[in-house]
């Protein structure tokens, strides 16, 4: 599904990312954890193609395509989604209509037909009932007036209508009430499939209690220092980044 | 009052971005302005220059009766004492009025033309290339129009079925033959000759334009419009429009406007009246697109325009809807004169400024009745090395206790070499009334565009995205088919303006 090697990367001349691994293969649930600052939200940027990045070193392999030379439209429609840290408003435009637009692209990139208005309404109703979400989202303009942890379940609902074979959550569980947290990953975990991958970017071991990872990883300044199973998440909750920081300084 | 200018910082991004968002730019630049071609035919066209011997040549021409001659005189001698003003936000070069053209008509096989197998078929083919058919099995349904090319109105659809309501609605040359005493009671009395230099300029040499009354409890079955195309090189079209909607009577009204792309500017100076009795409500919308000049400056339609509507009856309504995409330079206040008690006056505008485009365009509310109420929004779009300015007045007499406006003037900056400014005037002499004024300036982010194309959005698409979602409070006041119109329109003048 996803194979990294070695990236490296930078915003604006600072290097953030030092040397990345990570081997992603189909139905797998990957965590990514680390104390802020670590480079995770970088590496989600990276993947889904902000130009804002630039890759100085490394590769990145979606589905065996390099995908560091793709635009991120490109990306999306091979089927990479990433659920934002911080989702962007666009008013006066509807989610519905933006969704349509984006699915359709999708669509059309992998030859399939474009649905019309009546099609799409019907399979954004289906969508919205399966990540349990208010019908009225429809016709609000994409994260206008929206509050924080509508924005965040407004990524989940999109992530179902788009249907990717990879998504990345990008914190998606920052912000959010034990509520809401909870909407989010059953939304998650209806969409879990063996076919679909995830990566989920997060600080807190709590998101991991309600989607239960295959494997978590430690990102510590710009590099994995750890991985193991979903017990990792525990030890890191019960002693802190500190401990790993620690390891790393008695290691060298 | 007070004004604010903002103009995008340069160098906020690294060289690679702008190098990045220069290559999109070129990608997507270079369309075409579609409308930009030429009918060939034979046309009567005076000679360049203006004086009182062209003036009478045109009145003559239009087998006008003496009182209107007498009115363009009394108007050409005022405009001779006046100047040209200068304290629009725009520079051009001196416009010599001598060198230009005042009328020029198509040649008509036989005079006078009754119907529409009389039209010539070049024109017929011109106006349906502009996607505007006149002919009876093609024409817009639902949809009555007035054709006018250069100086003169070639044909009006569905007069007969709005004739039958008592309507009227026919070219302004017509209606000072058919119905004078409408056209002399109501000409001037919202827009008089003497109110600017080119409203002078325009009443001295109008040469056509459309005519419209609706009468008392009418409701318009239809949308009317206008359809103007300039097509004569070195001719100015200076139309009038006026329409009067009685006692409950209603209206929309829609306005659309091409030109050929020349290398010399040409120069448009309208007037368009409005007139709304008691309980009368008219929608006057506009989409602009006349031929903008070319990336260097070169060409395009200077276009200087009179606009104004008079809420003269209770709870009268007066809604200005444009979409101003074309013109090298505008220069337009669209208004309302809210006379009656609780009249309403509106305007919603889109301007976009792309390449050397200039604008420089508002409103005017004088609120003059008791409980009036205006709402001005304006978004304007600036890309390349466009500039374009808000300029609105709202004025608040006296006697209009309770008077109420809302403003509100959104500018979005494409690229770093635009300009977007903000002119706003505020007279209140009345403690009872309320005036809110709201400004923004943003530039299309590069956030909401990788949103946009990680959503799968292609970067064209995303721009207009952002740009339509903008603009949507303007154009949901459009009728159906205008907003789909003015939103390709705007897709279209952008391309090339990727920042």
């Amino acid at each position: 599904m996803l194979e990294i090697t070695n990236i490296h990367a930078t915003v604006e001349g600072n290097e953030i990312l030092k040397g990345i691994d990570l081997q992603v293969k189909p139905g797998e649930v990957h965590a990514i954890m680390g104390p802020n600052g670590s480079g995770k939200s970088t590496l989600a940027q990276v993947l889904a193609g902000n130009e804002e990045y630039d890759v100085t070193e490394g590769a990145a392999h979606f589905l065996g395509e390099d995908v560091l030379d793709l635009p991120a439209e490109e990306r999306a429609r091979l089927g990479l989604f990433l659920a934002f840290q911080y989702p962007v408003e666009i008013p006066g435009i509807s989610n519905a209509y933006f969704l349509q637009a984006g699915l359709n692209e999708i669509r059309k990139s992998n030859g399939l037909g474009e649905l019309d208005a009546m099609e799409f309404q019907e399979l954004l109703r289906e969508k919205m009932e399966l990540v349990a979400i208010d019908p009225r989202f429809a016709d609000r303009p994409v994260n206008d007036g929206f509050s924080g942890g509508e924005k965040k379940r407004n990524e989940i609902l999109q992530m179902a209508v788009l249907e990717p074979k990879l998504a990345i959550l990008d914190e998606t569980d920052s912000g959010l009430d034990i509520d809401a947290l909870r909407i989010v990953s059953d939304g998650v975990n209806k969409l879990r499939s063996p076919e679909r991958s995830f990566i989920l970017v997060t600080h807190y071991q709590r998101l991991l209690n309600y989607i239960v990872p295959d494997y978590v990883h430690v990102l510590f300044d710009g590099r994995l220092v750890k991985s193991g199973g979903k017990e990792l998440a525990y030890e890191l909750e019960e002693k802190g980044y500190d401990w790993i920081k620690e390891e790393l300084i008695t290691a060298s | 009052m007070g004004t604010t200018d903002a103009r995008p910082e340069a160098g906020k991004y690294t060289g690679s971005r702008v190098e990045q968002s220069n290559r999109e730019v070129a990608e997507l630049a270079n369309r075409e302005y579609k409308y930009g071609w030429e009918t060939s035919l034979e046309s009567d066209t005076i000679e360049r220059g203006l004086n009182e011997d062209i003036i009478r040549f045109i009145s003559e021409k239009k087998n006008e009766p003496d009182w209107l001659l007498a009115w363009r005189l009394k108007a050409y001698r005022h405009w001779q004492t006046m100047s040209e003003p200068t304290w629009a936000n725009v520079s051009y070069p001196p416009i010599d009025f001598q060198q230009q053209r005042y009328y020029s008509a198509p040649k008509r096989k036989q005079q006078p033309l009754n119907s529409l197998e009389e039209v010539d078929r070049e024109l017929l083919e011109t106006f349906e290339k502009l996607g505007i058919p006149l002919e009876e099995q093609k024409r817009l349904a639902g949809v009555a129009v007035d054709a006018v090319f250069d100086s003169v109105s070639v044909a009006t659809t569905h007069s007969e079925i709005l004739e039958k309501r008592g309507i009227i609605f026919c070219s302004f040359s017509e209606a000072v033959l058919k119905h004078p005493e409408l056209v002399q009671q109501y000409l001037g009395s919202v827009v008089p000759y003497s109110d600017n230099y080119f409203a002078a300029l325009n009443s001295a040499v109008f040469s056509d334009g459309s005519f419209c009354y609706i009468p008392k409890g009418v409701k318009c079955p239809m949308d009317l419009s206008t359809y103007f195309r300039i097509n004569a090189a070195e001719t100015g079209q200076f139309e009038r429009t006026l329409i009067i909607a009685e006692e409950g009577a209603s209206v929309n009204y829609l306005e659309g406007c091409t030109a050929p792309m020349r290398d010399e500017n040409q120069l448009h100076a309208a007037i368009v009246e409005l007139i709304a009795m008691d309980n009368a409500t008219i929608n006057y919308s506009t989409v602009q697109n006349w031929y903008a000049g070319d990336e260097e400056g070169k060409g395009g339609i200077y276009n200087f325009v009179t606009k104004r509507g008079i809420c003269k009856g209770v709870n009268s309504r007066i809604s200005w809807t444009q979409v101003e995409t074309g013109s090298a330079i505008t220069w337009k206040y669209p208004g309302c004169i809210l006379q009656g008690d609780n009249s309403v006056g509106e305007f919603y505008s889109v301007a976009l400024s792309n390449k050397r485009q200039q604008a420089d365009t508002g409103t005017k509310m004088i609120h003059m009745g008791r409980n009036t109420k205006s709402t001005i929004i304006s978004k304007t779009i600036s890309a390349a090395h466009g500039n374009n300015s808000y300029r609105g007045l709202v004025q608040v007499m006296p006697k209009a206790a309770n008077a109420r406006n809302y403003t509100q003037c959104d500018s979005l900056l494409i690229g770093d070499k635009c300009g977007a400014h903000t002119f706003p005037y505020v007279e209140v002499r009345n403690s009872s009334s309320a005036v809110e004024h709201e400004a923004s300036t943003s530039k299309i982010s590069e956030d909401q565009l990788f949103y946009c194309k990680q959503r799968g959005i292609g970067p064209e698409d995303a721009i207009s995205m952002v740009i339509n979602g903008f603009c949507k409070e303007v154009f949901d006041h459009l009728p159906m088919e205008f907003a789909v119109e003015a939103t390709n329109l705007l897709s279209v003048s952008l391309e090339g303006s990727v920042g």
